[in-house]
């Protein structure tokens, strides 16, 4: 029995291409098809050019099956649409509705103590909040509609990709299920998810939320991931050797020692997100992306570019507020680091 | 009494070690296994005893097992096959809950590269084992301070492990493992990674705090003069085998085999023997000739009083602490007892 288990994988893999090809012979239009199929045996010039017979038929399936998603489960994306839409409305209303400098106030206070009280930082990030609305007027609102797009898909983010990461960790089977999923996430055109977006929940930001979530989890999740298996092996069994529970040893030293490579992840997710706000433009969410859009349609260079700073402005607070807490936790982890240096 | 008892434990690295457990069993040695299999023996066939309230050295070189012998007894390995009693109690048999109970109440360890958790100040990696006990952080405090006082650490408590030497480190180190109060103490190289003065300072700290606190301590080192100053029983360890148990004494004068011969053959023989071991009682003692005596303490070792033996030129009167005398040393014996004649020959054929 030994012996044959090294073969059963090569024979599962040839019986599900053959399978495949089975398929994509008998779904193809007849047209296409030789008369009888021994014919394909005694004349080879399908092998010139590829045959149309030769199709899997991939097309036909995916799009029943999303009509059957819309019609069976559209409440429950309905549910979801709702949800986050309300979410983003009482946010988007209490910023916008606030006067412009008690926003930059609350973003100043935010990161002189998310940045262990640095002042310069903290100086820095001021200026670029100020200089948001100081580039045009009109961006003040758009940047606060982007934000608030781009917090609720970090929330989303870190609500589901820490704990995944955390189970990708501490399984080698999930590791070995989700990583294909995660190359898929990242590798597949937006526009993939951003069409069938619009068709579950409808133009506006909702569809932008959930864009983001897809292109800005995976960054994530592998940090995640990656920085709980990083901990030093000898502390861990420090900590089972006094007797912790599984949950003690996690959340008392793992999540504690990976947290600068989760913050890395957050900061990484957050970066992906505003890139993401830019593209999600075209399908109609507002915000500062489609000042560029506009720009661009109008071929309006001036116009585009002065959008784009907007954008690289607002990466910059948030790069600066996730990055310098990150940084701090680092710092408490590895001093002897830095003195050695 | 007999604290822990390890009993034909084996231990196979690797994806089936059940499937070639039996091939070790019959006696392939270690390449062979190796060689057909793709799977590594880590413990073969290992059999000790160890009594409450002594210091067990387990010695060997790097991959011969120890660090796997080690956490055999607290269970973060799981033998391939075998028992390990703790107080009559096999460990193999535990559950999960009943383990980790197990763990905070019964042993404590120290670890090699020290183990401590960067992201915690002194006083709280020296709390941990009572914090997972669930301890309140004002009990838990309390006992640590006591232990970094104890290990004089007094004044680094709200330091970070990174702000502090490795000997600091390795203390803190000692300091949790002594704040759970357990009986057992399991050392895993601890102290390996110190440059020899402090290592010198550390050995020297265990050995008084041993001598108050009475631990059952299981000890790891590579190092022979580190064993032979702390092990009341040396165990050696060779490629996953235990080689020889014994006295610091009987694996010096009476190595088992090549391999702990060619161990023992550098050691400074006379830091290690006693007076009382190579002295000839008094009834066998009518031919020594008495006119020129020293008096030694028979608990001392030979480089204490030899000098003085030299420069006199006389032979050695042993006395207990009453000051009987117990017997005599004259230069045959002491000579017979630091030439490594018997050790030499082992050592050619190893060659």
């Amino acid at each position: 029995m030994q012996k044959y288990k090294k073969f059963i994988k090569p024979i599962v893999y040839t019986i599900t291409f053959i399978f495949f090809i089975i398929i994509s012979y008998r779904s193809a239009k007849p047209r296409y098809k030789p008369e009888h199929f021994t014919d394909i045996f005694n004349d080879f010039s399908w092998l010139q050019n590829w045959p149309k017979w030769l199709d899997f038929p991939l097309m036909q399936p995916l799009n029943s099956g999303f009509d059957f998603l819309i019609v069976k489960y559209g409440l429950f994306f309905e549910g979801i649409n709702n949800f986050l839409l309300g979410l983003y409305t009482t946010m988007k209303n209490s910023l916008v509705g606030l006067p412009w400098p008690i926003v930059i106030a609350i973003v100043i206070i935010i990161t002189y103590f998310a940045s262990g009280k640095k002042t310069n930082t903290t100086i820095m990030v001021a200026f670029c909040t100020f200089f948001l609305g100081f580039l045009s007027p009109r961006y003040w609102d758009k940047c606060i509609m982007t934000t608030c797009i781009v917090l609720i898909g970090m929330l989303m983010c870190i609500v589901i990709g820490i704990p995944v990461g955390i189970a990708m960790a501490r399984n080698k089977r999930v590791r070995n299920a989700l990583l294909p999923i995660l190359d898929l996430m990242q590798t597949i055109p937006s526009f993939c998810y951003l069409i069938p977006g619009i068709l579950l929940f409808g133009l506006g930001a909702v569809p932008a939320i959930i864009a983001i979530f897809v292109y800005a989890v995976p960054p994530l999740i592998r940090l995640t991931d990656l920085g709980i298996r990083l901990v030093d092996k000898e502390v861990i069994e420090a900590s089972e050797a006094f007797g912790a529970s599984k949950k003690q040893t996690l959340w008392g030293v793992q999540i504690p020692l990976a947290l600068p490579n989760i913050m890395q992840g957050v900061n990484q997710c957050t970066m992906m997100s505003l890139a993401m706000v830019v593209i999600a433009s075209m399908i109609g969410t507002r915000g500062i992306g489609d000042e560029v859009l506009l720009g661009l349609q109008q071929l309006n260079v001036g116009m585009a570019t002065e959008a784009g700073i907007a954008i690289v402005l607002l990466a910059i607070i948030f790069d600066r507020i996730t990055q310098s807490y990150g940084e701090k936790i680092q710092e408490r982890i590895q001093v002897k680091k830095k003195v050695d240096l | 009494m007999t604290k822990i008892e390890i009993k034909n434990v084996y231990k196979i690295f690797g994806d089936q070690p059940s499937k070639v457990l039996p091939m070790v069993q019959d006696g392939a040695t270690k390449e062979e296994i190796l060689e057909k299999t793709g799977h590594t023996v880590g413990l073969d066939n290992v059999s000790l005893s160890i009594e409450e309230g002594e210091t067990f050295v387990c010695m060997g070189l790097s991959g011969s097992g120890k660090s796997t012998l080690i956490r055999h007894i607290n269970r973060l390995i799981d033998p391939t096959a075998g028992d390990v009693l703790v107080e009559g109690t096999n460990v193999m048999d535990l559950d999960q809950k009943k383990l980790i109970e197990f763990r905070r109440h019964k042993m404590s360890m120290v670890f090699q590269r020290f183990g401590l958790f960067p992201h915690k100040t002194v006083i709280e990696n020296v709390g941990y084992g009572l914090e997972v006990q669930g301890q309140k952080p004002e009990e838990r405090n309390k006992v640590a301070m006591e232990k970094i006082e104890a290990v004089g650490l007094t004044g680094f408590e709200h330091q970070y492990p990174n702000q502090l030497s490795g000997g600091m480190q390795q203390r803190v180190g000692l300091a949790r493992a002594l704040a759970t109060n357990t009986d057992i103490m399991l050392m895993d190289e601890a102290f390996s990674a110190l440059d020899p003065l402090i290592r010198s300072d550390m050995q020297k700290q265990l050995i008084e705090l041993q001598s108050k606190l009475k631990k059952t301590i299981v000890f790891i080192t590579h190092d022979l003069d580190e064993s032979l100053k702390l092990g009341d029983h040396i165990g050696i360890l060779n490629h996953g085998k235990l080689v020889q148990v014994g006295t610091p004494i009987d694996i010096i004068m009476k190595p088992a085999d090549d391999y702990v011969a060619a161990f023992v053959k550098d050691v400074n023989r006379a830091k290690v023997i006693k007076a009382k071991i190579i002295m000839r009682p008094v009834n066998s003692s009518d031919d020594i000739d008495k006119s020129n005596l020293v008096k030694v303490h028979e608990d001392q070792f030979i480089d204490e009083f030899l000098p003085k033996v030299v420069c006199s030129n006389a032979n050695c009167e042993i006395v207990d602490k009453e000051g009987n005398t117990k017997g005599y040393l004259t230069e045959k014996e002491l000579s017979k007892a630091l030439t490594k004649e018997h050790m030499v020959n082992a050592v050619k054929s190893v060659q």
